[in-house]
């Protein structure tokens, strides 16, 4: 599947259903989930708020799968020298920025009510995600700076791959650095000892988002296509 | 003389003159550690617990004081290009410069660097492991931020730069770092941090040339 | 190693941007000939030096380096054999004009004595210890003459060496090219000027 889709032609032929499509399931998903979630019952130590966990986890976990992405788009390209992959990884950047904000700000509203603080340091799981998100910031700037478009592209994958390589230390460390700190760390409902009742709604949730992020990759990239393609047009244009 | 040497002078010279040289990265270091105590004031309890975290955020900041020249000036002056027609391979060259950016600015920054976290209040026994850490670290920061600073030269803006995409890198080299000088501080078991810290300046070592070289035939192709 | 015998370029297209330059141009020169490459500007004659020396990848066809044996290590020759001048001189202004003299030839394998003599030869004697930044632009040019003279490579790549040179810098300076292809050397330059020895032009067009 993959070796289809890079040739352009056939991945612009499959992005054009397969973007809407995705983005249908991700509604349908997303609804299902969170009409789950409204219905659960408060939780017993967070009570309501508990609710604020199935938009926020799945966007801390989106974010960590769009940087997989661009650190999977940029290799690909680095390697292989192949222009659809650097397409992909261009477009893959602000998204992950996206769900990163959206995992830090849905995080933020939640601390509030539950430790009275709008940012908590004792969270390793949303200190890692402010980190993630500098790093996307740290890719898009870098591309924004370069004015040629073939050394922008591999300066990002570098940087995208040398990001990729440090992400595991970065949680590492953070989780690491959190346990130092036990006093002031908080434990957080979440992993294996989640009731089913919350569990499901969350991986619905979860896969919704993943199908989100899907649809909104491939049409950001049909549409970093098109814009090199007007590129290219307008350069052919004034040479000839 | 080896190529090495022969290249470890000529970068040590440059990394002693780039920008105003120790003077003004050791000044650099002296007044962000000035500034913490004037903005959250002057109470020795509060000053002394952040003493070590404070002289170690200034080292990771002054370290990439200068790292925008590192590259730059010898891409721009065509150097680069001599030197890349020479005896030893890109990547080898990359290491050579950072090493020289080490010795230049992050070594006499560890030797600044107690003197600042005691100023501020650190107990007297830490010195000696934040120098290490300050020496240790600054390996990483120079590493790291010289892939930062050969990254940039194909960008318009180069300093500002660097400094975005270098820092959130260096998260691990700080937290390991930091955790070593407070667990000491306290009392309690520090080398875990120490040694995670030299793993990373390690990897830092083995790994970043590579990328300093790809991103320097970059800008040169 | 063997020496370079030859160099060949076959068939090579580089790219600028998304633009496709020189379009599959061939031409080869052997021990002790020169090259001119003409054209106009933005043709790609400062492109082509850089590919031959190993900076930029050609789109399709072929660099290559023959000895006495055949092809040689297209990266060990660069590195061994080749030297670049360049628009830019690569001069660190901050540095005497000894300590980049020295450290240039011996960068490029050379004695670091026959430096700072062909520097003497060629009126630098007074300005050996004065920082780069205070030399003129004709001053500057004759120290990369003798960083060229002093470097032991056989393949000389040339942007436009002729520019900045006075009518008496330029007899001098087809002596010193002349010199050099009698030695056996390849010399291969892109110029706007006729170089001042007899050379093959390849003409390339944009």
């Amino acid at each position: 599947m993959i070796a289809t889709l890079a040739n352009p032609l056939k991945f612009m032929a499959f992005s054009r259903w397969a973007a809407p499509a995705l983005g249908v399931v991700a509604a349908i998903l997303i609804g299902w989930g969170l009409a789950l979630g409204l219905a659960a019952p408060p939780d017993y130590q967070q009570g309501e708020t508990v609710r604020i966990m199935f938009v926020h986890v799945p966007a801390a976990w989106v974010s960590m799968l769009a940087y997989a992405c661009l650190g999977a788009a940029s290799f690909v390209s680095l390697v292989f020298r192949h222009a659809l992959a650097d397409a992909a990884a261009r477009a893959v950047a602000p998204l992950g920025a996206m769900f990163t904000a959206m995992a830090l700000i849905t995080g933020s509203l939640w601390g509030r009510p539950m430790w009275g603080a709008w940012w908590v340091w004792g969270d390793a799981r949303l200190v890692s995600v402010l980190v993630l998100f500098l790093l996307f910031v740290g890719y898009i700037a870098l591309r924004a700076s370069i004015e040629d478009e073939v050394k922008a592209a591999r300066a990002a994958e570098i940087l995208a791959l040398i990001g990729l390589i440090n992400l595991p230390v970065i949680k590492f460390s953070v989780n690491w650095w959190n346990t130092l700190h036990q006093g002031e760390s908080i434990m957080r409902a979440g992993g294996s000892t989640l009731a089913p009742v919350y569990l499901l709604p969350l991986l619905l949730v979860g896969a919704g988002y993943s199908a989100a992020f899907g649809a909104l990759w491939l049409a950001r990239t049909r549409g970093e296509v098109w814009r090199r393609r007007g590129a290219s047009l307008t350069l052919q244009a004034a040479l000839s | 003389m080896t190529p090495h040497s022969t290249l470890f002078r000529r970068e040590l010279s440059l990394a002693w003159a780039r920008g105003g040289g120790p003077l003004l990265t050791v000044g650099f270091f002296a007044s962000v550690c000035l500034m913490v105590p004037l903005s959250i004031g002057a109470a020795p309890g509060r000053l002394s617990a952040v003493a070590g975290g404070i002289t170690w955020v200034g080292l990771a900041l002054a370290s990439l004081l200068s790292l925008d020249r590192l590259f730059e000036r010898d891409f721009e002056s065509g150097a680069l290009d001599l030197v890349n027609l020479g005896p030893l391979p890109l990547e080898t060259i990359c290491a050579v410069k950072c090493a020289a950016q080490w010795l230049a600015s992050c070594a006499p920054l560890a030797l600044a660097a107690p003197v600042a976290a005691i100023g501020l209040g650190a107990k007297v026994e830490t010195a000696g492991l934040i120098a290490l850490t300050a020496a240790i670290g600054g390996v990483a920061f120079a590493f790291v931020g010289g892939a930062g600073a050969a990254l940039a030269l194909v960008s318009r803006r180069g300093g500002v730069l660097i400094a975005l995409i270098v820092l959130p890198l260096l998260t691990p080299p700080v937290i390991f770092g930091g955790a070593a000088i407070a667990n000491f501080a306290a009392g309690l078991p520090w080398t875990t941090g120490l040694i995670l810290l030299t793993a990373y300046a390690l990897a830092a070592v083995a790994l970043t040339p590579f990328a300093m070289a790809g991103a320097c035939r970059n800008a040169l192709s | 190693m063997t020496a370079l015998e030859r160099l060949e370029v076959a068939a090579v297209t580089l790219q600028r941007g998304a633009r496709a330059l020189l379009g599959g141009l061939s031409f080869d020169a052997v021990a002790g000939e020169a090259v001119a490459i003409t054209g106009a500007n933005g043709a790609g004659k400062t492109s082509l030096l850089r590919a031959i020396a190993g900076f930029t990848r050609p789109v399709s066809g072929q660099i290559r380096f023959l000895g006495a044996d055949g092809e040689l290590d297209a990266d060990a020759t660069r590195r061994e054999e080749c030297h670049l001048v360049g628009h830019a001189d690569g001069l660190a202004v901050g540095r005497t004009v000894r300590e980049e003299l020295v450290f240039a030839v011996r960068w490029t394998g050379g004695d670091a004595t026959a430096a700072i003599d062909g520097a003497r030869r060629l009126g630098l004697e007074r300005l050996l210890d004065l920082p780069v930044r205070h030399l003129s632009a004709g001053q500057r040019r004759r120290v990369v003459l003798v960083r060229l003279i002093a470097a032991p490579r056989r393949l000389w790549l040339l942007d436009e060496p002729l520019t900045p040179l006075d009518a008496d810098s330029r007899a001098h300076f087809g002596e010193i090219m002349s010199a050099h292809l009698a030695g056996g050397g390849v010399i291969v330059a892109a110029v706007h000027d006729p170089l001042p020895i007899s050379a093959r032009t390849v003409a390339i067009s944009g």
